[in-house]
């Protein structure tokens, strides 16, 4: 029996199939239709609701895709949905100001902000709110409207934040918190093909016994497999309470993340230290995805689009996959063989990502280049860390998503530059390395053509910006 | 007592008040189709659609889909009890393909199970056997082999020829345009429910009840009035749902009449995106004469439009290109030939400008070209081929401008958005940097309302008044988000005096309001919003004839005011009124009719006066690309747009505000993408991109021109502002040629295409540094 609060309604609910999710559970067995469906693939935000989680300084109220998220991933949680904004009879807050300043026009996607504001609401009471304009833009940058241009919609979101006072639900976070903390671990004595280990022993039996199950970590993209091809997943092992999956530590040398850390904590633990992984995480999926998405998962996936392995790969991260039978630490370069194709055996699973915490004179350049700024996927990322040195290039290690089968390194690229000045010469012989590191596909993001001219440019960009007294390089510096 | 006065001010037209379902948007409370409660034993349909782009089909195997879990009922052509066409103009468009396979996610076959996911899971298992043939995927192609799905119309005035070989100038170009995805946010979807004695009840999002009504009714070979269709609202139609609802409503029908239970088909994103038309993609060819100054003498266009595999619309979206291909500039001699493409794929339709953003791009890519070529701004050219409403004011169709307010809008908002001083600043700043560019541009909108098809300029309104003096309020539009309902429920509570939430309004219903014509060319309010105001009036009028002789009063010494209603020197409240007609047998309903005057159009000349009015605007839009990678920002943008006297600003600026931002999505995210055997790559939200919240610019101004009353006698003289603003958005895409062209200091014509990717920046950018 999985058990969470949906809104403040306790649920003890015998799952029939462990791929049901949360968006089907509330609109076809409860009826709680305010939560829309409209793309079913966590692209457009409609089916947004908000999930409550115990965190350091109390409740943390996130945002998240409904439509590919799996009801058990639930479990010891609250589920708050639209229904349940209104104070009796009284709007919420953010609903009062969507109305106030004609946030919503066919009103199909604005249930889904309204809970991305209640989510930001929540989240600005408790001080971790500083620059409005770019918060609100975060927190918003996973829903679509088709009518409003957004404007009235950001409009509604500073009325909200202008005074976001407390709310029933600070009235009842003590409540909440009880509750939720007296929910006990899902039982595996129970008949079950939805697994939720807590610990990696267990995880690891579980991934041996059961090697048909598919590992469940965010969901954003296994969840597609039901929700677009419909397909059916009969066992799942949920990461998700597994604790040292979540674990991130950092020494002066080494930087350990685990697994199961979200996107979001990612930038929270990282993004002061790399403003340009910050910037790129700003941008990778939107926040809905970023709550849910993993590291472990970007890099589980193998998708040669993926943000986050390039990054790590130019950073000399190596991966821990671990087993019934011990951990094995490879190159996370190595991991990836071709299309979809990894090193992981059937009984690992990832542990964690090691990363050696680079030289202060290391630069960290991350280039995400997408038709759109907000949620798109890369058509080109690249990452490299380079450390120049009276103007030489004395470090280089450089790695391209979007550009070939697998996130890859651009050995023929980092040699041309290494020892070398980083001037215009050079550029243009790195730029010729390229074709030998990659021949890109044209695909529906891009062609061949314009991701091998964008690679190469990129490498001005970066000539650029490490020069000292740079142009403007980047748009979103005006 | 005090009494108030016998004449007062506007009440509630004119005031921005929320849309009449905010509330229950925001609370998920408003229900969409697929909200309603299920009924009984309601079942769920998904459709079979084509694999092959263009071929015979062979064999259709469904034994394994009526075999799958939960499967209810399976239907292909065969299984269609009355018409099988359901082209709303010309036919053209089979429910079910049975012979000829047209294009990739043609439907085939339909199945019904007890669940969404069955059904689903159900249509996947079909064995279809196809011979393919060669098909026909490209717009290019189609123009050389002259593959069209409607002849080609011209409209000529002057004499192009001899004005091209008389010009101080002359340029021959193309550019092309791309189509654009409805995305909707609600999908396509309808409910039917079978009633007695074969009739049916049908829910179903779509712009065109009636359209929806008269399809099932052939396809179930019923007559009309035995079909009910009910839109209470819509999650977005923005044209999509105008023919393409129908479909889904007549596959849901036929279902119901066979297994007699309630069934829903609602198509998944993906299917949407696969099976439904899009914007046409134009290429735009033209050949224009001028003199040294730049202004035009002589054009020759050819618009040519992809259809996809049938009609649809296309024969009235082509022309509405056409009449747009001058946007705001008087073309003294001037050919333009349009041309219906057809390919095999899905079947372009109607979306909000109808064709009209496509010509008029046209003609601002022109109005560049020539800026180039004489080495101004652009700001100029525009200005020196204006209309005007004496010697410069007749349209390629033979239409007078009659009121033209773009030059004062233009003035205005080239002084408000600081142009000159901008234009320096932006020089300056291109200068210093080579990898970040700035561009800017100012453009006009000049947009055509009342649909060119002129019988279709005619609706209906229903309104009663109750005996406690509620108001019910029913007429032929549907609401998509536009706001319609608020609009016209502010219009009949203006004519009662009385707070628009008083009014109540029903969802359009077929049994109603009859015969409508679709939502659409923005006529929306303009038509409902005058019949409804009939009907009102019509009440309003009868009750103060009653009232005058019971009370025994002059007629002028009645009056509906927000106090009550005055008849002589006492005051009743409306419930008093309505209950005292009711009692001496006074009618308190009224249906009412309204045809667009004035209207009329001669295709067979090109000629005549197909709209009653034009729309006005302008937009300034700047931009930033990048060089090195085509990426680019919207800066800032300034709008100033001509609604006439708003019925509510708050409304209109919405769709001013939504309009221009759906704008830049076509011209710049939103790409199309389809592989060589026709099956569509963009087919989801996550490859298919419509502009997010990061897309808006930071700066934005948007203000209606006001203290513009509409010259024609339109419902309280506001003007319709549903498509136009989407046009303004052509100013940001000129903005980024401006940028472009920058880099050679201007002396190179970027010949930008949209949308303008990273990816066709970049492409253009070399093109002009080559």
């Amino acid at each position: 029996m999985i058990q969470f609060l949906l809104n403040n309604t306790p649920i003890s609910y015998q799952m029939e199939r462990p791929d049901l999710t949360v968006l089907d559970y509330l609109r076809e067995y409860r009826y709680l239709r305010g939560t829309k469906e409209g793309c079913a693939s966590g692209d457009c935000g409609a089916c947004t609701a908000v999930l409550v989680e115990q965190g350091e300084h109390g409740l943390e109220y996130r945002n998240f895709n409904s439509c590919i998220t799996f009801l058990g991933s639930l479990h010891g949680k609250q589920l708050i949905t639209v229904e349940h904004l209104k104070d009796n009879d009284r709007l919420h807050p953010v609903q009062q100001a969507m109305v106030d300043q004609h946030g919503s026009q066919c009103g199909f996607c604005t249930p889904g902000f309204v809970m991305s504001l209640f989510s930001l609401y929540k989240t600005s009471q408790t001080g971790q709110i500083t620059n409005h304009e770019e918060n609100i833009r975060e927190y918003l940058s996973g829903n679509l409207c088709r009518c409003t241009g957004y404007f009235p919609i950001v409009r509604a979101a500073e009325q909200s934040l202008a005074d976001p006072g407390p709310d029933q639900f600070n009235n009842a976070s003590r409540e909440v918190s009880d509750i939720l903390a007296k929910i006990d671990d899902l039982s595996e004595s129970e008949p079950t093909n939805f697994h939720a280990p807590t610990g990696v022993r267990e995880l690891a039996r579980l991934r041996n016994d059961r090697p048909n199950a598919r590992l469940l970590a965010g969901g954003t993209d296994l969840a597609l497999e039901v929700t677009q091809q419909h397909r059916d997943l009969h066992e799942i092992i949920y990461l998700g309470r597994v604790q040292e999956l979540r674990a991130f530590n950092r020494t002066e040398t080494r930087i350990e993340i685990g697994a199961m850390v979200t996107l979001d904590r990612l930038d929270i633990e990282l993004g002061d230290d790399f403003p340009e992984l910050r910037a790129l995480l700003k941008r990778f999926g939107s926040r809905q995805i970023r709550n849910l998405g993993t590291v472990g998962g970007n890099i589980a996936n193998a998708s040669p689009i993926a943000d986050i392995t390039p990054v790590l790969i130019a950073m000399n991260a190596t991966c821990v996959l671990e087993s019934f039978e011990g951990q094995r630490e490879i190159p996370l370069e190595n991991y990836f063989h071709g299309y979809r194709q990894t090193e992981i055996r059937d009984n690992e699973f990832i542990r964690c990502v090691n990363i050696p915490v680079p030289a202060n004179n290391m630069h960290l350049k991350i280039c995400k280049i997408s038709k759109r700024l907000d949620d798109d996927i890369s058509a080109v990322c690249l990452a490299a860390l380079i450390n120049v040195e009276d103007g030489k290039t004395i470090h280089i290690r450089m790695a391209f998503g979007g550009m070939a089968a697998i996130p890859k390194r651009a050995i023929h690229c980092e040699k041309t530059l290494l020892d070398q000045p980083l001037e215009p010469r050079v550029i243009e012989q790195a730029k010729a390395a390229l074709d030998r590191d990659f021949q890109p596909i044209s695909d529906v993001r891009a062609s061949a053509t314009y991701r091998m001219d964008v690679a190469k440019n990129l490498l001005d960009r970066i000539c650029l910006e490490l020069s000292g007294n740079s142009p403007v390089t980047r748009i979103d510096q005006l | 007592m005090n009494l108030p006065p016998f004449s007062t001010g506007k009440l509630t037209v004119g005031r921005a008040m929320a849309h009449d379902s905010a509330v229950g948007h925001v609370s998920g409370e408003a229900p969409y189709v697929d909200d309603y409660l299920p009924r009984t034993k309601q079942s769920y349909a998904c459709i079979g659609m084509s694999p092959i782009a263009h071929g015979t089909l062979l064999e259709l195997d469904l034994e394994e889909v009526h075999k799958a879990e939960g499967v209810i009922d399976v239907i292909t052509a065969d299984d269609i009890p009355g018409k099988s066409d359901i082209g709303p103009v010309f036919s053209g468009d089979p429910l079910f393909a049975t012979d000829t396979i047209q294009h990739l996610g043609q439907p085939l076959f339909a199945v019904a199970a007890n669940s969404m996911r069955q059904a689903r899971k159900a249509a996947l298992k079909a064995k279809v056997q196809i011979r393919e043939s060669r098909a026909l995927l490209d717009l290019d192609t189609a123009i050389q082999e002259k593959e069209y799905v409607r002849p080609t119309h011209t409209m000529t005035r002057g004499d192009a020829d001899a004005g091209l070989d008389d010009s101080f100038h002359r340029i021959q170009g193309f550019m092309r345009v791309g189509g654009q995805e409805h995305f909707y946010l609600e999908g396509q979807v309808s409910l039917t429910v079978p009633g007695e004695n074969g009739s049916m009840s049908i829910y179903c999002s779509t712009q065109n009840p009636s359209e929806i009504q008269k399809m099932v009714a052939q396809v179930l070979d019923l007559s009309m009035n035995r079909v009910n269709v009910i839109v209470r609202r819509m999650g977005g139609g923005f044209g999509g749902k105008e023919t393409q609802a129908a479909a889904w409503a007549c596959i849901a029908a036929i279902f119901s009449t066979r297994t007699g239970r309630a069934v829903l088909c609602r198509l998944s994103r993906h299917d949407d995106m696969i099976m439904t038309g899009k914007r046409h993609n134009f290429r735009n060819d033209y050949d224009v004469g001028f003199d040294a100054d730049g202004r035009i003498q002589a054009i020759l266009y050819r618009l040519a439009g992809q259809c996809g595999f049938s009609p649809d619309l296309s024969d009235a979206i082509v022309d509405r290109a056409m009449f747009h291909c001058d946007n705001a500039y008087y073309l003294p001699n001037v050919r333009i030939d349009g041309v219906r493409c057809k390919t095999h794929t899905v079947s372009n339709t109607a979306f909000r400008g109808f064709g009209g953003p496509q010509g008029m791009i046209a003609m601002e890519t022109v109005i560049d070209e020539i800026a180039y070529r004489c080495q101004k701004d652009p700001l100029e050219i525009r200005k020196l081929n204006f209309y005007d409403t004496e010697n410069r004011s007749v349209t390629p169709y033979y239409q007078k401008i009659e009121c033209f307010n773009i030059p004062k809008i233009m003035d205005e908002l080239e002084r408000e958005c600081d142009y000159q001083n901008r234009r320096k600043a932006i020089r300056e700043f291109n200068q210093d940097n080579p990898v970040i560019k700035r561009g800017l541009a100012l453009t006009p909108v000049k947009f055509g309302i009342s649909f060119t098809t002129t019988f279709l300029n005619q609706t209906g309104a229903l309104v009663h008044l109750y005996t406690d003096g509620s108001i019910h309020l029913n007429h032929g539009g549907t609401e998509m988000g536009q706001g319609l309902m608020t609009k016209v429920a502010q219009i009949v509570s203006e004519i009662f005096a009385v707070d628009s939430d008083k009014v109540v309004i029903s969802a359009t219903r077929t049994d109603k309001v009859p015969n409508t014509p679709p939502t659409a060319a923005s006529a929306g309010t303009d038509m409902n919003g005058m019949a409804a105001r009939y009907a009102a009036l019509e009440i309003r009028e009868r009750l103060i004839r009653f009232l005058a002789k019971q009370h025994e009063v002059n007629e002028q010494r009645v009056m509906f005011t927000p106090h009550g209603v005055r008849v002589g020197d006492s005051l009743l409240t409306l419930a008093e009124v309505a209950k005292e007609a009711w009692l001496n047998r006074i009618s308190l309903s009224e249906a009412s009719f309204y045809r667009t005057p004035k209207i009329h159009y001669d295709r067979t000349t090109a000629s005549g006066r197909p709209f009653y009015y034009f729309a006005n605007g302008a937009a300034a839009s700047e931009v930033a690309i990048d060089t090195l990678t085509g990426e680019y920002r919207l800066l800032r943008t300034d709008i100033i747009h001509d609604v006439g006297d708003s019925i509510n600003p708050a409304i209109d600026i919405g769709q001013i505000e939504g309009g221009y931002i759906q704008g830049v999505g076509w011209l710049t995210s939103e790409e199309l993408k389809w592989d060589s055997a026709g099956r569509l790559l963009s087919d989801g939200p996550a490859t298919y991109k419509i502009p997010a919240v990061g897309d808006v610019p930071p700066e934005f101004h948007v203000r209606l021109l006001g203290k513009h009353p509409n010259e024609e006698e339109t419902i309280y003289r506001s003007k319709a502002v549903g498509e136009p603003p989407l046009m303004l958005a052509i100013s940001a895409w000129c903005a980024i040629r401006d940028a472009i062209g920058s880099i050679r200091d201007h002396q190179i014509f970027p010949r930008l295409n949209a949308p303008a990717t990273p990816e066709e920046i970049l492409k253009t950018i070399n093109q002009v540094k080559a």
